[in-house]
């Protein structure tokens, strides 16, 4: 009898174990987002307050901007080439070869330009950020440097986010460019347009709010990235492991926030322009 | 027959003198009731500790009883749960993060695994702290820089990278680089760990030539005991998260406490095995 009424009263063990693990779980990603916000927040006042590790910015610069300009101009140049061909058969029936200009050039500078050279730069990038902060983290050099009266933020996550934030439009700048003459590339070679027909169907397509949507989205794809790289790579813990684990969750991380982020800033961006 | 047998007592005469230098009430570092906890793990569960100005505290305990984050208290690299932590009559507990840079610079602390930053020189490395918080011009680095290789006996060595360096190497330039800013306080953790016979022996000599030179404090955390009777004044015995034994080397000979006999006997008996 007794046995029945405690039973009853009290909830069942699998269903209260479940409300608990949910609970951990939700306090989990909680903590997990207070603390990402709490570096964006450290971050942001390093770059208000000064004053900066100059030599440690142009190396990141250059590891960032300068060597993914290979990655960045491969990857466009066939996304052009590709968008053009897949373009001219799709609208064949509507002469679709004399829009190859117009449809190029609007889809790569107002989305995949953007977003594809995030995913990829952000990849590379953002894998091998987390992966040396990471060993730094587990080899306890961080611990060197703060027992050494200097801040990881300023000396290593400020440089790199900094890098990230200010290259990733300009490498969008190039991924355009490169882009659109991959189409041309094909719109001429294989389509048989002319190479003045199609710039200047590209020159008239795409206006000034176009290139301030695509550009101006990599801005934030940049900091996302930086930040998500660093904040993981400082939180590493146990050894290879915990980096190769780090690292991974940064390139997936990376890739989601950035395809998240481009649906709510595509939306913002059209109400602004 | 019945007294195990100790590791010899080599720093008697150095000891005397840090005794002689050091003032009873003069206390560097305090714990206060130090609770600490990582998730469900409590590490540490009110440790009390007073290290005096000048001597060479050990602290001893088996692995994984927090020996390591206690010295990491002492920085502020861990923050307690509860409880305090004063230096020099200071309360360092809720100090942000940029107000304990000047706490920082009074100690120089050894890493267990060296901690060297990878990516620079030997020389880089131990011109880091100088180059952060000094205006010194770079013939003074490099003279301050050589002087602290030839105080650890790796001189010649400025152009290295860390990986090019055994593990024995990696600890003096480590140190090298936690003194020379001329800290008061000097934190080894496991400073022999992971090192051969003969390495140990000249880290621990190393230890206590430092001592001698530059009048500073250490605490050195080690379960060797070998390393603790060699460069310790006195012993901070830590279990299960709190000192449960605090004394002078002497008296830890002497003491009656069940665990930390256990401890000292055993070593001694690993010590007392014949070697071929």
């Amino acid at each position: 009898m007794t046995t029945v009424e405690t039973t009853a009263g009290a909830p069942a063990p699998a269903k209260r174990d479940f409300v608990a693990r949910v609970r951990g779980r939700l306090d989990g990603k909680l903590i997990y987002m207070g603390e990402l916000t709490g570096l964006a927040g450290q971050i942001l006042r390093q770059m208000f307050r000064g004053p900066y590790e100059r030599a440690a910015i142009i190396s990141q610069l250059e590891q960032v901007g300068v060597r993914s300009m290979s990655i960045v101009a491969i990857t466009s140049l066939f996304i052009g080439m590709v968008l053009a061909l897949q373009t001219a058969y799709s609208l064949a029936e509507f002469g679709g070869k004399l829009f190859i200009g117009t449809v190029v050039s609007l889809s790569l500078v107002r989305e995949l330009s953007p977003v594809l050279m995030s995913l990829m730069v952000g990849g590379r990038v953002g894998a091998g950020m987390a992966a040396e902060i990471g060993t730094m983290k587990v080899t306890e050099q961080i611990d060197a440097l703060r027992a050494l009266a200097s801040n990881p933020v300023k000396k290593l996550v400020f440089p790199r986010v900094l890098a990230t934030t200010v290259m990733f439009p300009l490498l969008t700048v190039i991924s355009n460019a490169v882009g659109i003459f991959g189409g041309m590339v094909i719109a001429v070679g294989t389509l048989h347009l002319d190479a003045n027909f199609y710039l200047r169907s590209v020159v008239q397509t795409v206006k000034y709010n176009d290139l301030a949507s695509g550009i101006g989205k990599t801005f934030f794809f940049g900091f996302a990235i930086g930040l998500i790289a660093c904040f993981n790579g400082l939180r590493t813990t146990g050894g290879a492991d915990g980096v190769g684990r780090s690292t991974t969750m940064t390139v997936v991380q990376g890739a989601i926030t950035v395809l998240i982020l481009d649906f709510f800033l595509t939306k913002l961006f059209l109400f602004l322009f | 027959m019945t007294e195990p047998i100790m590791p010899s007592d080599r720093r008697a005469v150095t000891r005397e003198t840090a005794e002689r230098r050091t003032h009873p009430r003069d206390v560097f570092i305090e714990f206060r009731e130090v609770h600490k906890a990582y998730g469900k793990k409590q590490v540490l569960r009110g440790a009390n500790l007073q290290i005096y100005r000048g001597e060479v505290m050990v602290i001893l305990g088996g692995s994984g009883t927090g020996k390591s984050v206690t010295i990491r208290h002492m920085l502020g690299l861990e923050i307690p749960d509860s409880g305090r932590v004063l230096v020099e009559d200071e309360d360092i507990t809720d100090f942000p993060e940029e107000e304990l840079y000047p706490v920082r610079m009074k100690f120089g602390m050894l890493f267990q695994s060296g901690a060297l930053f990878d990516s620079m020189t030997v020389f880089e490395n131990i011109a880091y702290p100088l180059r952060e918080h000094t205006e010194l011009s770079e013939e003074e680095i490099t003279s301050a820089v050589k002087e602290k290789l030839e105080l650890v006996s790796l001189p010649n060595t400025e152009k290295l990278m860390p990986v090019d360096l055994s593990g024995g190497m990696r600890k003096r330039v480590s140190l090298a680089r936690s003194i020379v800013l001329d800290p008061k306080v000097i934190l080894y953790d496991e400073p022999t760990t992971g090192l051969d016979p003969i390495t140990s022996h000249k880290i621990n000599e190393m230890i206590t030539d430092l001592q001698a030179k530059l009048n500073v404090t250490s605490v050195v955390v080690t379960h060797d005991i070998q390393s603790a009777f060699s460069v310790g004044d006195r012993i901070a015995f830590l279990n299960e998260g709190v000192f449960e034994w605090v004394g002078s080397m002497q008296d830890a000979r002497d003491s009656d406490h069940p665990l930390l006999r256990e401890f000292l006997k055993s070593s001694a008996v690993m010590a007392a095995q014949p070697t071929r």
